[in-house]
Order: structure tokens, then sequence, then C-alpha cells
């Protein structure tokens, strides 16, 4: 009985469990990144214990990958070390951690994950529960196997309407972002569902529980179907979990027909507003990337409309494939290649310039559009630049005309 | 007895530990750069004993640790604030510094008054006033009371946590 979260919850411990138990409970797999795995890593020192489980344990460079500085450079020689002392063998340096947790099925429907980064809501759109948390207790998790939570109550976003393309769920969140604001879900699991949501494919869901974590959001979570089970399969052992006569703290209903395409203007991720407000405004800086918006479909609405068009000369443009597989996917579908003779440049997987380390660090005065999911001020370098969050096709459109620009108008 | 530093609503992780400034687990190079965007002199002034005192989601975003860590290691001996993102709070009980929900105490606070404390109780006194802020969860005082969560699981382990669900 219960909301998704509780359902999977109580699965797992082979008990019933409501919103506000605390519990300790097994964890299926933890990670942590180039930043956050060495506090995680001081964390295991001082717990004096051997690792839990080498094979629960991801390790992700991605956030400076390849390092940028000597700084960056000696953080990923002591997580190497780690690895190698501890037998860790899942380490991966080759896109983001929250897209190689999906891809090499570490997240798994009915499964609890932990990582040390706080979008680690995003495989809740598996149907498990996934939750950030910082390195102390990542750390006890790599000696102990197990931690704490309190189970979350739920809001459940029921989303109707037909979404017309070129909006996607990026601009479904970023709406819900602008209705509820940034702490509009603290503490609680964001259950997405309704007909729209049904008829997403798993990469806009992961969108859905990406930004989860950005209306305050313990986890994001969508309901196991067969979309789900196309690309994942669920925990040995664990029934797949459903809301069975749920009770939500609250019900939002939204209605998505005649959604426009959404902005989050600076300096926060909740101040979102209508292209409209804020359309024509010269940029600067266009990132198309990350662990929202950075999937292969992503790399196809890009490419789609850069085709035959070229990037505005004052308007740098990044395109950073959020993994591995899916930059060589882009590769063989002719893509990059479209995206790079549009002038913008191809950066390698990882974080990208997000996080205001490297790939396109931006400068006092500057405006940058960004797909990804923070905009507070000195996110991307420095503080006095300006970045305004937007869906990857309002970005590509950007990039052509120099300012914010609906893509509707092109499409 | 400290003295407040007044901070607004939304104090994201960014602000208080930048990107470009915490690739380094020392805690004395974290804490130079605490705090540097939304007070760039609070490094350089602040006292061991004082307080942070702020409006809503304070430490939301991003869940790095070096947040709170930054925070604790310039000698900051709470942080008060109306609300608190949720993985900013859990690493700061984690590793020892403790977070106190108050919006009355924040309404009435102004930045450089002279504040005090009770962590085990919740209570924040300024200025001969006395303002009953949340009291921490019975877990958030176990953890505090073993120094942090890594004293208390090494020594307790889990299992009186199971026995005793707080």
């Amino acid at each position: 009985m219960g909301t998704l979260v509780e359902e999977i919850i109580s699965n797992r411990l082979g008990r019933q469990v409501v919103a506000g138990d605390t519990v300790v409970a097994p964890v299926d797999c933890a990670f942590a990144h180039d930043v956050t795995a060495p506090l995680a890593i001081e964390a295991f020192e001082r717990m004096g214990m051997p690792l839990h489980d080498p094979g629960r344990v991801v390790l992700v460079f991605d956030h400076v990958m390849p390092a940028a500085t000597v700084a960056a450079a000696e953080l990923h020689v002591r997580i190497r070390r780690f690895a190698a002392d501890h037998a860790v063998r899942n380490l991966f340096a080759e896109g983001i951690c929250h897209i190689i947790m999906v891809e090499r099925g570490y997240a798994r429907p009915g499964g609890i994950v932990v990582g040390a980064d706080s979008h680690s809501t995003t495989y809740g759109a598996l149907g498990c529960f996934s939750t950030g948390m910082g390195s102390t207790d990542v750390g006890v998790i790599l000696a102990t196997g197990r931690t704490w939570f309190r189970v979350p109550e739920t809001l459940r976003i029921e989303v109707a309407g037909e979404l017309a393309a070129p909006l996607t769920a990026k601009d479904v969140a970023l709406h819900v972002l602008g209705r509820i604001g940034g702490d509009g879900a603290d503490y609680m699991a964001v259950e997405w569902g309704g007909e729209t949501v049904e008829r997403m494919t798993l990469d806009q869901r992961l969108t859905l529980a990406n930004l989860s974590a950005d209306m305050g959001g313990k986890a994001g979570l969508c309901e196991v179907d067969d979309t789900t089970l196309a690309g994942s399969s669920p925990v040995d052992g664990v029934p797949i979990p459903r809301p069975r006569s749920p009770h939500y703290a609250d019900v939002l209903h939204v209605d998505v027909s005649n959604l426009q395409p959404q902005v989050a203007m600076p300096p926060a991720a909740d101040n979102v507003h209508d292209i409209g407000d804020v359309e024509g405004t010269p940029i600067d800086e266009v990132y198309i990337g990350s662990c929202t918006n950075g999937r292969l479909e992503d790399m196809e609405v890009v490419a789609g409309y850069l085709a035959g068009r070229t990037v505005h000369p004052n308007t740098r443009t990044v395109v950073v494939p959020a993994s591995r597989r899916i930059y060589t996917e882009a590769l063989r579908r002719g893509w990059i290649e479209t995206i790079i003779e549009a002038g913008a440049l191809v950066m390698n997987p990882g974080c990208g310039p997000c996080l205001g380390r490297q790939h396109g660090v931006v400068a006092a005065g500057e405006r940058v559009v960004s797909t990804s999911n923070r905009n507070y001020p000195g996110r991307m370098g420095s503080p006095d630049a300006e970045i305004y969050l937007t869906s990857p096709a309002v970005a590509a459109a950007t990039a052509v005309a120099g300012r914010i620009t609906d893509p509707r108008r092109h499409h | 007895m400290g003295r407040a530093w007044v901070l607004g609503d939304g104090i994201s992780t960014d602000a208080i530990m930048p990107g470009r400034f915490n690739l380094t687990t020392d805690p004395d190079a974290l804490a130079r750069a605490c705090l540097c965007e939304a007070r760039p002199e609070f490094a350089e002034n602040v006292r061991p004993g004082d307080v942070i005192v702020a409006g809503r989601n304070f430490g939301c975003g991003s869940s790095r640790e070096h947040a709170p860590v930054s925070i604790r290691a310039n000698g900051v001996v709470a942080v008060v604030a109306v609300g608190f993102a949720r993985i900013f709070a859990r690493n700061a009980v984690n590793i020892g510094l403790p977070v106190i929900r108050c919006g009355e105490a924040v309404a009435a606070i102004a930045d450089g008054d002279e504040v005090e404390v009770d962590t085990r109780t919740g209570t924040v006194s300024s200025a001969g006033r006395t303002f009953a802020g949340e009291p921490p969860s019975a877990l958030a005082m176990r953890i505090a009371e073993a120094g942090g969560l890594v004293e208390l699981v090494r020594g307790a382990g889990w299992a009186t946590l199971e026995e005793a669900p707080v």
C-alpha cells in the first residue's frame, strides 16, 4: 500500500513503511564523482572498516574530465588510488554520472540508489528510489552498505494535454518549478504521472525526475510501464513497484496543451517565464548538454534545428553529449557533423561548462543560455554573468539568432 | 555568544562554495572561500562563535559537502534559517554543524547583532529576546552527541538505530 516511493522502500525492507517513518535501508548502488568522491573516501577511511561491496560502488570522472587544473588532477589520482586499493572496478570517465547509472544498469526499477550528487533523483524515472546525499553519507554507505532515510511524503504531479513539438519535458518541468518554487517539494518525493507522462519517452522522463531535485525534492519518480521496461530491467527478487491506494500530501494538476516554451531567468531556476517575456535578449554563450538535457533525443533536436543553419558569430555554442554512447550514436547518425558544421564546439562527454570549471567559463556581464538545471550567480563562472535555462530547442534557436528565440518561429 | 551574519533567501551552495574553489578537501582552503559570492568579506572577518542567520531554502542546489565544511571550518557554531535545503541540512548534521529552523529569530535579528544559540533545544537568544526554534530531531541529536555520522555508525553501528527507531 502506498505511493510509489513507499512501495519501493516497503518492498526492499519486506515490511510496510509510510511517509514519516525513519528507516535504515540497504543501498543497491552508491556512487560519487570526481568532486564529491574525495570527501566520501575520507569519511570511509575514518570508518576504519573494509569496503562493504565493491560491486555496489560506482565512481565517475565527469565534473572536470579530463582534469583542467593540477588540483583536479590530484583529486583524480586520489580516486584512482582508492579504487585500486579497494578493488572498485566500476570506474568511468565516459560521461555524466547520472547517464552512466542508467546506461550501465546500476539504477533499476524497484531499487534503492544513493549518489553523492544532488541530481541523483534522475533515475527515479525508472521507478527506483534514488536520492542525492553528501559525501559523508556515501562514505558510510561504502563501509556498511546501508543508510538511513526518512520516508518522504509525496507530491503527485498529474500532467494532461498534448505537448506540441518543439516543447518537451524540460518545458513541463520548468513550468512546474516556476509554479511551486525551488523549495516547493522540499523533503518530498515528486511522483510524475498522467497521460502526458505516460506518452513520454524514457529520455523525457529522466528530465522530469532530474529537475525534481531543483524543486527541493528528495526523489523524482515515474511509474514503471512498457516504456521503462524496454530500457531497463527490474532489481532481482523485488516486485515491480506501483502506487497502490496512495495517500498524497498534495496533487498538482498541470495542463500543457497551451504551454509556451519556458525560460528560467536569473537568479534561480524557479524564476520561470514564458519565452515571450525574454525573447530578443542577446546571448554570448549557449551550452547544450548536462544531466538534464544531454541525451540522444536532445542531440537530435539540436542537429535538426542547426541543419543548414549557422551559429551566430557573437554566440559561442558549446554542445556536450552526455555520454560516450550518446556521442558515438549521434556521430553515426550524422548529427555531430551537422552540429560542428553549423559552427558549434563539441566537447567530450561530461558535465561540460555547467558548473563553471571548464569548456566555457563565463565572464562578468556575459549572458548564457544553458540547457542544464542551475542558474545561481557564479554557477558557470563569474557571479556577474546571467544564466537562462531553456530546452535544447530554445537553445538551438538562440544559438543561430544570437538572441533568445522561440524555436516555433522557424520550426 | 557570537555575531550574526545575516543573509537572504535561497543562498545556494554555489554561493557558499563556488565550483571554482572546491577542488580540494582541505577545510582551511575551503574556509577561505566560504560565502565569497554572497558576502565577500565573510571569510576575513568571521570569528569563532559567530552564527549565520538566513532566509528560506539555505544551502539549496549542489550536494557539495564542501559548503557546510567551509562554514564549520570558520568556527561558525550554528546556522539559523527559515528553512534549509534537504541535502545541506543532512550534510551539516553529519559533520557536526547544527542547523536550527527559526523564522521568528531570522525576522528579528540584524546583521552584526549578538546571538546565542542553544543547539540542543533550538532556542535562539538575541538582544534580550528569546525565540523558540525547532529542536533537532532525535536522530540529529544522536548524531551530534556522537560527534558526527561517521562516529555514530562506527561506534554503535546501524543496529542501534534499527532497534530504537528515531
